[in-house]
């Protein structure tokens, strides 16, 4: 589905991410997992577009997306979701979510004027589909509140849906589970899952180990930039480089 | 809105010369409602979009040359130079944005405000053009067909009316439109919007072009009822003036443009006896404004609506995110 070669980013003399290749196969939630600073948000930024490589190859269904600016990545199926999201707070959650879908519309300004047939068309689809992107969240019943009046946890399922909304074939999460509690983290675990079972692949970046451990199908560990491990949650876990990054390499770290 | 309050609105406003104790209130409100319609502009690019457009004031002052000159110098007819002052302010404001707008933010304004400077800086000493600072006389008014002559205040008070109306209704159904929640995904954030498939320079263009636009529109027409013109339409203070309206009315609703302008209009013409000494009732007015109603007028009456909506409703909506509450935790239990 998404197959990474060889894909650098330098800033300055830096390598954000270094030389790293992977294959995110379809239907799997895959993990990327590593210390801070080891270049995992950079990494969600060149997939989707953000960031112009430095040099490798990012290919999506066997289409080379490697130089498509986001826009152009989201139109292909890639979704994503940021740390922390700015949203509309004094308008509805579902206002928020119809732009969603703006993307897989064509109405322009012309339409507007004459509110033409095709607007009305798409106004709808856009509505319906931001509506059955919030249902898929469980948030159905917070369509009409204004964001500023939600939690921080519904405000982290509204994400969700706004990437949902844009009928992405991969979804990248970046940090999902931060600053929820443990039973929100469960329950944001059986989303990713459910996630997966409506036939998405799920990527995402996260620090909580026991929900990675459970959730993920495969695992990759990056630290300073490069990828120093992959594989299954137990032969992660078991992986005495991945260890070692976790508890304090000190000055072989690096190396 | 409710459609109500918007039929009482349209319906003062077409009273409003019969209440009017005098022509020179028309006047006034016929001023106001000119720069009501370049507000809205400033509000699609600045209040809908997020990018601080400060060459706004410069845009309209385009406008009113671009009309003023047509007809004063080249003797067309008010109906053809309206148009061609639309073009002409859509045509440069297009090519300000292709490049204003690879800026973001900041940059962006500061940008602007220098654009703004330099069509003042323009109309001042290209004097061949313009006439410099004596600026230019016997602008055309707009042609009654025999009908009407909007020489007259009140006539032209209804002109200036009509547009104002167009100019909203076009505003609501840009605002509700797909189109419209593009503009405001771009101000949630550029980069969530990028992630939503959103071409943010078609869209900052698009919405530049229709603020210039509209500027365009409001600076005709102001050309057509003054009927003489300076280099000071292009003053930045102008623009400052409609950045203070767009505020106070609510930056980025339907009705702030409208309200702000009028009120503070009015507000500066019955305090006109201190002369220099408004701004000593003016300035903390507007400091209690920005502390009490940071959204503006309508900002501020929009988010008491809806709250107002929702308390009472309390018992449904409690209800219900108990059960979601007690499920949620539930099915925790089971997952773990």
């Amino acid at each position: 589905m998404l197959k990474v070669e060889r894909l650098t980013k330098m800033f300055g003399g830096l390598a954000a991410v270094n030389d790293v290749s992977v294959e995110f196969e379809t239907g799997k939630i895959n993990a990327i997992i590593g210390p801070n600073g080891a270049g995992k948000s950079t990494f969600f930024n060149l997939i989707s577009g953000l960031h112009q490589p430095t040099s490798g190859r990012i290919l999506l269904d066997g289409v080379d997306v490697t130089h498509l600016p986001s826009d152009k990545v989201a139109m292909l199926g890639v979704g994503r979701t940021f740390q922390t999201t700015n949203l509309f707070e004094q308008a509805t959650v579902l206002d928020n979510l119809i732009v969603g879908h703006r993307l897989r519309t064509r109405s322009g300004l012309w339409d507007v004027l004459i509110n033409s047939k095709r607007l009305q068309r798409e106004e709808k689809a856009a509505r319906d589909k931001a509506q059955e992107a919030l249902e898929f969240v469980e948030l159905g019943h917070v369509a009409g509140q204004f964001i500023a009046d939600i939690t921080q946890e519904e405000r982290k399922r509204v994400a969700f849906a706004l990437a949902l909304a844009t009928d992405p074939k991969i979804v990248l999460l970046d940090e999902p589970a931060a600053g929820v509690n443990p039973e929100e983290t469960a329950s944001f675990a059986r989303l990713m899952r459910k996630m997966v079972d409506k036939g998405l692949t799920v990527c995402l970046i996260e620090h909580k180990m026991d929900m990675i451990m459970n959730l993920a199908d495969k695992i990759m560990v990056l630290d300073h930039g490069e990828k120093i491990a992959e594989g299954t949650p137990e032969e992660i876990r078991n992986n005495p480089v991945v260890i070692e990054a976790y508890l304090g390499g000190g000055e072989d770290a690096a190396a | 809105m409710k459609p109500g309050a918007k039929l009482a609105m349209l319906a003062f406003a077409l009273v409003f010369p019969f209440l009017a104790s005098n022509e020179y209130q028309v006047y006034v409100m016929a001023s106001a409602f000119v720069w009501a319609i370049a507000v809205y502009g400033l509000n699609i690019i600045t209040g809908y979009c997020g990018q601080l457009n400060l060459a706004h004031g410069g845009f309209f002052a385009i406008g009113a040359y671009t009309l003023g000159l047509l007809t004063a110098d080249a003797g067309w007819g008010f109906w053809p130079a309206l148009l061609g002052a639309l073009l002409m302010t859509a045509v440069l404001g297009f090519l300000v944005g292709i490049v204003s707008l690879r800026l973001k933010e900041h940059y962006f304004a500061i940008f602007t405000l220098c654009v703004g400077f330099i069509i003042y800086l323009l109309i001042d000493k290209w004097e061949e053009l313009t006439h410099g600072a004596i600026g230019v006389r016997d602008i055309a008014a707009p042609y009654g067909f025999g009908l009407v002559d909007f020489t007259d205040t009140t006539p032209f008070y209804y002109l200036v009316l009509a547009f104002l109306v167009f100019a909203i209704w076009f505003m609501g159904r840009l605002s509700r439109s797909l189109l419209g929640r593009t503009f405001i995904a771009i101000r949630n954030g550029d980069e969530l919007a990028q992630s939503l498939g959103i071409n943010l320079m078609r869209n900052k263009l698009l919405a530049f072009v229709l603020s210039t636009t509209y500027a365009g529109l409001a600076g005709a027409l102001y050309a057509g009822m003054v009927r003489i013109i300076g280099p000071e339409e292009a003053n930045i203070n102008h623009t400052f003036d409609m950045i203070t309206y767009l505020l106070v009315g609510g930056i980025g609703t339907l009705t702030g443009p409208l309200l702000g302008t009028v009120g503070i209009v009015w507000i500066t013409q019955s305090l006109q006896f201190l002369e220099e000494y408004r701004m000593i009732i003016f300035g903390p007015l507007l400091v209690l404004l920005v502390i009490f109603a940071p959204r503006g007028i309508s900002g501020s009456f929009l988010s008491w609506m809806h709250h107002k909506a929702q308390s009472l409703a309390p018992g449904k909506k409690q209800a219900q995110s108990k059960v979601t509450a007690a499920k949620q935790a539930g099915e925790a239990e089971n997952n773990a």
